[in-house]
């Protein structure tokens, strides 16, 4: 059986020896300068984001958006945002991470067994399950958000966090992306001979098929991550008390305060938090480059 | 076995709203008389109702407008990243899809701020050279504003659906193309599109899906430009406000079985005419 067991490691990037011109060919500044300007555009907010959070909220006011002002209080704003409020933005982001461990986890693990199904077994109605998840993808979400409320009320979840958790555990977009992911990683013959050798299905899946399925998984479980981090609408609806807040909501209630009658208005904290909010999204992003690319190109293979 | 769990949670949380909010759909509450079956009078009463259309309009024309330029630029950077001439192509990707990992919140914050002619950058420029820009929370800019917003936030994802679609094109079909003496032009159009159409109609599907579904943007806006941004802005917006401020939830589920309608009647049409072609 040890044999069997391969380390998990990223497929290797598709190196093809390039052909000269066509393949191959000069590079080009005015191209590169050209593709520069969506970059800037790209990035431009994000530094806009990352000057401001330095910023004293009288500064925000007097100085240029894309430059320093005349103190710098990143600090100042980072202890300021986390304890605010007998540390409301900390609360938040403990739910958040609750959300997503729970919800991206919990979506990311159903979309593999349900995508390594689909692709690796012949059951009667496989059909019908395909059909119906794509289906799904088409529906609004507010055609569902509505009597999804009206149903945890009944059941009494709204207000709870289970009331965020359980829908985010359906990405019918991450069961395609493992459906198509497994179909090409698992070779039929891997799994033909585990079973001779007297593996049970589970023990096959755990120890011959998740190894090898380690990019799509990455892939599929930064992209639910994602979904479940940005998550706005589903707990907007879902949650009253701000205790159960995530991020995304709490920051829209503390911009929001402004407008209040009576409400301290506290831009710099708003800034700040929203720059605490996505760098953990974007450090994911950028240490897991390697196992996602490969992971999408698998995946599109199909298409 | 495996699909087991996948289709319990499924039934939970897709089929079983759908068939709530259909049976919701053919009901209305009154102060008076309570709970009666009302057949298909909401659906009447939506087809009649200003507001529902206005905001459908709204979001058709944010569609026809928003999704051909954002997936045009997506495009084009993904065939001058593909085409091996840039300086720096991973910086490139990872750089432009960066802002996909920004949620919807904190991009309509930032914007909106950016926006602002208080401390925004609107504003700094109108300091600066003396002149008054548009404000782009006014009604007449606002939706345009909020293209900016979602092309923003979107344009690196689907450069990267593109891209990872053109990495798997096999390069015999370059060289054989060099061979015969066809030009870079002539090789994205005759080989890369048609190789990447599968890609192309998915990411037109799901931007669709995205347009007729707009809510976060103009819901965060909002708080900063209310005069531009009504309860109805889209029927997104217009199912919200009619089930959790003004309690008609039998309402609200008419509207958004509409829109959940016609957004899959409109992709499935786009699905037939891109298939069809590729056959």
């Amino acid at each position: 059986m040890s044999t069997l067991t391969a380390p998990a490691r990223p497929a290797p990037r598709l190196r093809t020896p390039r052909h000269h011109s066509v393949a191959r060919p000069r590079r080009s500044p005015l191209l590169t300068v050209l593709t520069a300007v969506v970059l800037v555009y790209s990035l431009v907010p994000l530094a806009w984001l990352l000057i401001n959070a330095t910023k004293t909220q009288e500064d925000l006011f007097s100085s240029f958006g894309l430059w320093f002002g005349d103190s710098f209080s990143l600090w100042d704003n980072i202890v300021t945002t986390l304890t605010y409020d007998d540390g409301v933005f900390v609360r938040w982001f403990g739910n958040t991470v609750l959300y997503v461990v729970v919800g991206a986890g919990g979506a990311t693990f159903l979309a593999i067994l349900g995508g390594y199904a689909l692709a690796k077994f012949d059951f009667p109605g496989k059909r019908g399950v395909f059909a119906l998840v794509i289906g799904a993808v088409a529906v609004p979400g507010t055609a569902l958000a509505v009597p999804t409320f009206l149903m945890f009320s009944q059941l009494g979840l709204t207000n709870t966090p289970w009331a965020v958790i359980i829908p985010s555990l359906i990405s019918p977009f991450g069961l395609y992306l493992m459906w198509t992911f497994a179909a090409e990683a698992i070779p039929g013959e891997l799994l033909e001979a585990a079973r001779i050798d007297g593996a049970g299905e589970f023990r096959t899946f755990f120890r011959v098929s998740l190894p090898l399925l380690a990019p799509g998984i990455v892939t599929v479980l930064l992209f639910t991550m994602v979904a479940t981090w940005n998550n706005y609408f589903l707990p907007l609806i879902m949650l009253r008390d701000s205790s159960w807040y995530p991020l995304t909501l709490g920051l829209n209630a503390w911009n929001a305060q402004a407008a209040t009658a009576g409400g301290e208005a506290i831009f710099n904290l708003v800034i700040t938090g929203a720059l605490l909010t996505i760098l953990p999204l974007v450090a994911a992003f950028l240490l897991l480059q390697r196992y996602w690319q490969s992971g999408l190109a698998a995946g599109s293979v199909k298409e | 076995m495996f699909v087991g769990p996948f289709m319990l949670v499924f039934a939970l949380v897709f089929l079983a709203p759908i068939a709530y909010s259909l049976y919701l759909s053919v009901f209305r509450t009154q102060m008076v008389g309570g709970t009666t079956f009302v057949g298909l009078e909401n659906y009447a009463q939506a087809f009649a109702d200003p507001q529902f259309w206005e905001g459908l309009g709204r979001v058709s024309l944010f569609l026809l407008v928003q999704v051909p330029i954002m997936l045009g630029i997506a495009l084009l950077v993904a065939l001058a990243i593909d085409s091996g001439r840039l300086y720096g192509k991973s910086f490139f990707r990872i750089s432009i899809f960066m802002p996909y990992a920004v949620p919807a919140v904190v991009a309509a914050l930032m914007w909106g701020f950016m926006y602002g002619t208080r401390f925004g950058l609107v504003g700094n420029i109108n300091d600066a050279f003396g002149v008054s820009l548009p404000n782009p929370l006014s009604p007449d800019l606002v939706l345009a504003s909020i293209g900016n917003i979602v092309t923003w936030e979107f344009v690196g994802y689907n450069m990267l659906i593109f891209y990872s679609a053109l990495r798997v094109v096999p390069h015999s079909l370059y060289e054989a193309a060099e061979i015969d003496g066809a030009g870079q032009w002539r090789v994205i159009s005759a080989i890369k599109l048609p190789a990447i159409r599968g890609a192309l109609v998915i990411a037109t599907i799901f931007s669709i899906i995205g347009s007729f579904q707009l809510f976060n943007e103009p819901s965060i806006l909002q708080s900063l430009a209310p005069n531009a941004i009504t309860t109805s802005y889209t029927p997104n917006l217009y199912a919200y406000s009619l089930s959790f401020s003004g309690q008609q939830y039998n309402y609200s589920a008419t509207v958004a079985i509409i829109m959940g309608l016609i957004t899959m009647v409109i992709a499935y049409v786009v699905q037939l005419r891109g298939m069809r072609k590729e056959a």
